[in-house]
């Protein structure tokens, strides 16, 4: 059975719970070989073979890290050339989609982002993506090159397997190419106790109704309640009140949780389009007009100043 | 600096977007155009860096005759000419293609100390083609930059936006930038604006121009395929409570029953 290649999502060896999802994807299709870049594969190496992968490709050094998207791209490239995989799977978030581009480049195959659901049929390999906001679904295959695949997280339910996640080192020497955009600070800006809006299973988002940057305590307590990541409408960062790296929707994030809370959105079309393959939906909104309710399973006519703390202390109190 | 901006023209993002059956791409025909609006702020980024370093801004547009509209919008907010990459065996292109043309532009025209563009469009959301363009034109990729600070004499360094913050990214010119919104505020083409646009050059390059092979663009030379595609089922009608004071409890009940608390 033919390799498939899923990259590593990783922080220093901390593994991203959709890189469980890709291998759980890359054994529909193949043998998962999980490739690892960067230092803490000793850390990562049981999360992997947790969810089957066979094997890990670790590519280790400085240079991996220090210089932005290219050296992934080459390393891939060169683990194309070498193993003949049936496809790459990565994780449809900015870096892994400008991976995955560079690597089609690479090696001449077509590339395929923002799949829902990867799945074999005799030889070929089907994606599906959402497209324009979730109003339509698409089923594409890729017809030269090896499939290069980048798969939103929240895709599928990740299921263990066994596995050995065995250690293959890849030595590699970057190009020259590969080392012109240096990567010279990383800044967190924020604490990282919530989950990351991408890969959250649940996420609050307040809109326009929030009223204030401080209003959005309110949100952060009830996303804090859920265990829950926070979202913000475009009208909420354009008004300055929560940073965009929050914002849900067509020129933000493009997010799939199981539970989508919406409190003082409206439901516009530029915001449907970030969050309308969410599972379940809910949302708290004062105007009954308000198109977010044409999506909802649940909805709440009323004031999210009164319904969003009193919900909050009785999810706490529940929880005990 | 001389600086080569892409932009794009895409249906309106309040317009509804579908799948034409005959080839299985965007009905751009049942759409109101528009330019890409995170192109815009690659538009007046290019034209700050202008302001503070000097040299030319020019547009390069890969669509139908149509997209001429968006190439006159980006010379009315004060580009100094631009190229429109027109040719029918275009139609259909996917990102692979688009780069691939673009690169071949970018190279012919050359010159070009920054290419700039948006980090996305509104209508296919790939992501992809600033980092493809930086690969096929083997220079150094900045994306997704929340802000640009260039000197003038071939540094330029980025602050990158990431999912908890930024990273620092800095290369050395020519290099290739895309920008993401917020960056700025893109300016309003003025009367006098729009009045100059009608007389700056626009160039046009047909695939000949370029030396690409029919056979490698469109939707002939698609590396991808769609199968088969169909309007995303319509979600049940759920549950809507007018809260009068028991509002929080039925939503508490309903993320119970969902096994959500």
């Amino acid at each position: 059975m033919a390799e498939v290649l899923v990259l590593v999502d990783h922080t220093e060896g901390e593994v991203k719970k959709v890189t469980a999802e890709l291998l759980t994807f890359a054994r529909r299709l193949g043998e998962p070989a999980a490739v690892f870049l960067g230092s803490g594969f000793d850390a990562a190496k049981e999360s992997l073979a947790q969810y089957g992968a066979t094997k890990t490709y670790v590519a280790d050094g400085a240079d991996l890290s220090s210089y932005l998207v290219a050296p992934a791209a080459e390393v891939l490239a060169k683990l194309v050339a070498e193993a003949s995989p049936a496809a790459v799977l990565l994780a449809s978030g900015a870096e892994g989609k400008e991976i995955a581009g560079r690597l089609a480049v690479k090696t001449g195959s077509g590339v395929l982002t923002d799949a829902t659901d990867v799945t074999a049929d005799g030889g070929s390999i089907t994606a599906e993506q959402p497209v324009f906001g979730g109003s339509t679904v698409v089923r594409s295959t890729v017809t030269t090159g090896t499939p290069i695949i980048t798969v939103r997280p929240n895709s599928v339910a990740a299921e263990a397997a066994d596995g050995s996640a065995d250690r293959v080192d890849v030595s590699i020497e970057l190009s020259e190419a590969a080392k012109g955009a240096r990567i010279t600070d990383r800044v967190v800006e924020e604490k990282g106790e919530r989950p990351e809006l991408s890969e959250a299973a649940i996420v609050v988002s307040g809109g326009r109704g929030v009223g204030s940057g401080e209003n959005f305590a309110v949100i952060e307590a009830l996303a804090d309640s859920l265990g829950a990541a926070v979202g913000a409408s475009r009208a909420a960062t354009d008004a300055g009140w929560y940073p965009h790296q929050h914002q849900v929707g067509q020129t933000g994030k493009t997010v799939s949780p199981q539970l989508y809370v919406a409190a003082g959105i409206s439901g516009a079309i530029q915001h449907r389009a970030g969050m309308q393959t969410s599972k379940t939906i809910v949302a708290i909104n004062k105007d009954p007009e308000a198109p977010i309710f044409e999506l909802v399973d649940f909805g709440v006519v009323g004031d999210l100043h009164q319904v969003v703390p009193a919900l909050t202390e009785k999810v706490k109190a529940r929880k005990g | 600096m001389n600086i080569v901006v892409c932009v794009k023209q895409v249906p309106d993002t309040w317009s509804e977007k579908k799948l034409a059956a005959s080839d299985s791409t965007l009905d751009r025909a049942a759409t109101d155009p528009v330019m890409n609006e995170m192109d815009e702020y690659a538009v007046e980024e290019a034209l700050k860096l202008q302001e503070a370093h000097g040299g030319e801004v020019t547009i390069l547009c890969m669509g139908p005759d149509a997209a001429t509209e968006t190439v006159r919008k980006a010379l009315s907010m004060g580009a100094d000419k631009a190229i429109h990459v027109l040719d029918e065996g275009l139609h259909g292109s996917d990102a692979l293609a688009t780069s691939l043309a673009l690169s071949k532009a970018i190279s012919k025209a050359g010159g070009f100390d920054l290419v700039l563009l948006g980090s996305e469009s509104s209508d296919a959301r790939m992501s992809v083609v600033p980092a493809m363009l930086a690969e096929r034109l083997g220079l150094p990729q900045l994306t997704f930059a929340k802000e640009v600070t260039a000197d003038g004499a071939g540094a330029i360094s980025i602050k990158r936006l990431t999912d908890d913050g930024y990273q620092v990214v800095e290369a050395s010119t020519p290099a290739v930038v895309s920008v993401v919104e917020k960056i700025n505020e893109p300016r309003y083409p003025s009367f006098k604006g729009i009045m100059a646009a009608k007389k700056k050059p626009v160039e046009t390059y047909g695939l000949a121009d370029l030396g690409v092979d029919a056979g490698d663009v469109g939707t002939a030379g698609a590396w991808s395929k769609v199968e088969s595609f169909e309007a995303a089922p319509p979600r049940q009608a759920g549950t809507v409570v007018t809260d009068e004071g028991e509002g929080a409890d039925k939503l508490l009940e309903f993320l119970a029953s969902k096994k959500f608390v």
